[in-house]
């Protein structure tokens, strides 16, 4: 039987404005006539208007999984279930969208027609991991909406202390600046790894984000445990004809201000031709002159990716960042690609075994100091991991000649 | 009576593979892109090398979408863009054309159906969103609402590109900052130490791993009323909420205590600058639905200013850099207090070792 519609007079206010409304949204699934979600829908909004006048969340979390798998589903339960019980069970289900976001119109309707039949019809587009948020499911509707979901080939992401669903930039797809093929390295490790996703059983969660270019549109610096960012180690690619083009468009101080003086390495430097001179061995792959002048440079050809280890948000040392593990290494070959993987299992299996329950694998750096990590997960230092070498002289020196020796052991082996 | 069936076990799929959903020019171009433009703002133009085009264009969404609304922009992928739709990390939603005389007509149909077109370039573009009360087990505030409430009012920053650089904007709903690091930052930030509902911690809370979670080691076991709890010591406490979600008899939330806070200069991207984490600039702001007045005027104070006063291509944190913090507090009105001092690990760090003084 269709319930009466609870007046919602502060969500209303956000009816309002250019900007599309979430809360049209809802009062659209809420009116859905005799759609099994429409009564859902009606107490969902009582609640969360609910939350607005008293300024309190009445959510409480559970445990609720499908079959076969221990995480992915995040159960939710009203507080305040008697006064607006049809929405009592309210879970989410997270779910990995294809790599790099792309979508048929007929996956995303097929997504529509099954949440409409087992969900509430909301769906969010996607959450702060990447995850498709499948959002508000009785307890009893979960598995048959997973099992309708699984059958067009999507499966359950990740939750709780688990490999986390994963990101990757447009790159390869539609952007010239792309070093690497983010959908195989995206599919490849978190395919790999997948039972870590499915069976949690990590000391917390783990998250890989894969970006194209040092731009790094999925923000994997700041936001994965594991951060895999496209560059090159050859010269950048200069058009001088495009450059002149430029030049003569934007007029030379333009060129000097928004570009040259730009530089954070002073790398740059404007022939009296209006060519570019540039000083590769400067140069940081930092993008910017790429960004401003994407017709005429481009990124070198000898491509592959820095790897960057232990971001994470706030819980519990305060916010870090991702800090250079490996400064480069080829990603182009299936050796290649087999190599990075090696280093995924390496490092997920060393915080498997050794972080602290409830630590992210940048804690653990933190507490046991980046020279033991190295040591552990068998990679060498190089200065390319710091800002700049010690300034305190608080250290034992006394093996000192022997690690000297490796350096240069290392360079003469690269060398040839 | 029937048998129970067993259930069914899934297929393992894992992340699945994008190039079946992919618009055929992406696929077909795959790796082989040569140079982009922007032929205006929300739409961006994708040379290949083999000369293949494609025209994108970006509009925004209101990323918690309802299946009439996903319905709508399949609609419309599918009169202009070949029937597919990529997601940006911002949710905002890409349409591809095979030409470049369908990205007008598909413009204004966007426009007319609410979805603004823009995102692109020197622009604003989508804030970076959480869950708050929606669906959050722990949110001081709702996200859904106080994004509205802004991209509403900055709407014209989305459409246009008139920024020095693009500014990328975050909410969070709790100090754990799921919302990550932006030019501008609206995050929860609460005053109070946490409430214990001593009545139910012994049943609800692993109390050790509560202990364990605090960052400043504020929180010992304690028999109150006969029943064994947790007690905060209040001096110590810095009133972060990391006890909260493993044992919500420990309520940091209360209608009056959780204010919100605005933090600036995060950035993500490597160009010019390494990347930065955002800056506490005012804290104490009502936490004010359905619409965050008091929030979205210091937003505006501090963007506008920022527009003004900025450079070509210096993000936020990167003007700062140049103007120094008394003229950024200067020209945003806002406070600085003892408060925006770090006492953090490593917070000496941040202090001004020179006679580098800004006048």
């Amino acid at each position: 039987m269709s319930k009466k519609i609870h007046e919602t007079p502060m969500l209303d206010e956000l009816e309002d404005g250019p900007w599309p409304s979430f809360v049209t949204g809802l009062k659209r699934l809420a009116d859905d006539g005799d759609k099994p979600h429409a009564n859902m829908m009606k107490d969902l909004m009582g609640q969360l208007e609910h939350s607005y006048e008293t300024r309190t969340g009445y959510w409480k979390g559970g445990t609720v999984s499908v079959y076969g798998y221990g995480g992915g589903v995040i159960p939710r339960f009203s507080e305040v279930a008697e006064e607006y019980p049809e929405s009592k069970e309210f879970h989410t289900l997270r779910v990995q969208p294809p790599a790099g976001f792309h979508y048929s119109t007929e996956l995303l309707r097929n997504m529509c027609d099954i949440w409409e039949e087992h969900g509430s019809g909301l769906i969010a587009l996607h959450g702060q991991s990447g995850d498709i948020m499948f959002q508000g499911c009785k307890t009893e509707k979960v598995q048959p909406a997973f099992d309708e979901l699984n059958k067009i080939g999507l499966d359950m992401g990740g939750a709780g202390p688990a490999l986390r669903t994963s990101m990757s930039c447009v790159g390869h797809a539609r952007c010239e600046q792309s070093c690497y093929d983010e959908v195989r390295a995206h599919r490849m490790i978190l395919n790999g790894l997948i039972d870590e996703m499915h069976r949690p059983a990590l000391p917390y969660k783990f998250k890989f984000k894969f970006s194209g270019c040092p731009n790094d549109c999925v923000n994997s610096i700041h936001r994965s445990d594991f951060a895999v960012i496209g560059t090159w180690r050859d010269d950048m690619q200069v058009n001088q004809e495009e450059v002149k083009k430029h030049v003569a468009r934007v007029g030379r101080k333009q060129m000097i201000d928004t570009v040259i003086s730009n530089c954070p390495t002073r790398a740059l430097s404007l022939n009296d031709d209006d060519t570019l001179d540039v000083d590769n061995k400067s140069c940081v792959r930092c993008m910017h002159c790429i960004n401003v002048m994407t017709k005429a440079l481009s990124p070198g050809e000898d491509r592959g990716v820095s790897v960057l280890m232990g971001g994470k948000r706030s819980l519990k040392i305060g916010d870090t960042m991702g800090t250079v593990i490996v400064p480069f290494m080829k990603l182009e070959s299936d050796e290649d690609f087999e190599a990075l993987n090696e280093l995924a299992e390496t490092v997920v299996d060393f915080f498997a075994e050794n972080a602290l329950e409830h630590e992210r694998i940048g804690e653990t750096i933190d507490r046991i100091g980046l020279a033991n990590f190295l040591d552990a997960i068998e990679v060498d230092a190089d200065p390319n991991m710091v800002n700049h070498p010690r300034t305190s002289s608080y250290v034992r020196t006394d093996d000192w000649d022997e690690e000297a020796r490796k350096w240069h052991e290392r360079k003469d082996a690269k060398a040839g | 009576m029937k048998n129970a069936e067993t259930p069914r076990r899934a297929e393992e799929h894992g992340v699945p593979d994008p190039f079946p959903y992919m618009h055929p020019l992406l696929r077909k171009n795959y790796g082989n892109w040569d140079w982009h433009d922007r032929p205006r703002p929300g739409v961006l133009h994708h040379v290949a090398k083999g000369g293949d085009e494609v025209w994108t264009v970006r509009a925004g969404t209101q990323r918690q979408m309802d299946v009439h609304t996903i319905r709508e922009l399949c609609d419309i992928a599918d009169k202009f863009a070949d029937g597919h739709i990529r997601f940006t990390t911002r949710s905002n939603a890409e349409f591809m054309c095979s030409s470049e005389d369908k990205t007008e007509p598909l413009i204004e149909t966007l426009t007319a159906a609410g979805f603004p077109v823009g995102g692109t370039g020197n622009s604003m573009s989508m804030i970076s969103h959480t869950q708050g009360w929606l669906h959050c087990d722990i949110p001081g505030t709702d996200a859904s609402g106080v994004v509205k409430s802004l991209m509403d009012e900055l709407h014209h920053e989305f459409t246009h590109e008139e920024m020095p650089n693009r500014v990328r904007m975050t909410t969070s709903c709790c100090q754990i900052n799921c919302g990550g690091q932006g030019d501008i930052a609206i995050n929860v930030q609460y005053t109070k130490p946490p409430k214990i509902n001593h009545d139910l911690v012994a049943n609800v809370c692993e109390r050790p791993a509560v202990v364990a979670r605090c960052p400043v080691a504020a929180i010992r076991p304690a028999m109150v009323n006969g029943k064994p709890s947790l007690e905060v010591d209040e001096k110590k406490c810095i009133c972060c909420g990391a006890c909260y979600p493993p044992c919500p008899p420990m309520q940091i939330n209360s209608p009056e205590s959780t204010k919100l806070a605005i933090w600036v200069g995060g950035k993500h991207s490597n160009a010019r600058t390494k990347p930065t984490f955002h800056k506490l600039v005012v804290a104490n702001l009502p936490n004010n639905p359905p619409r965050w007045p008091e929030v979205t005027e210091v937003v505006k104070t501090i963007l506008y200013a920022y527009k003004d006063d900025a450079r070509a291509w210096e993000r936020m944190g990167e003007w700062i850099d140049r103007i120094g913090w008394p003229r950024f507090f200067d020209l945003t009105g806002l406070a600085f207090t003892k408060h925006q001092i770090e006492d953090w690990r490593g917070g000496r760090s941040s202090l001004n070792a020179s006679t580098h003084i800004h006048f």
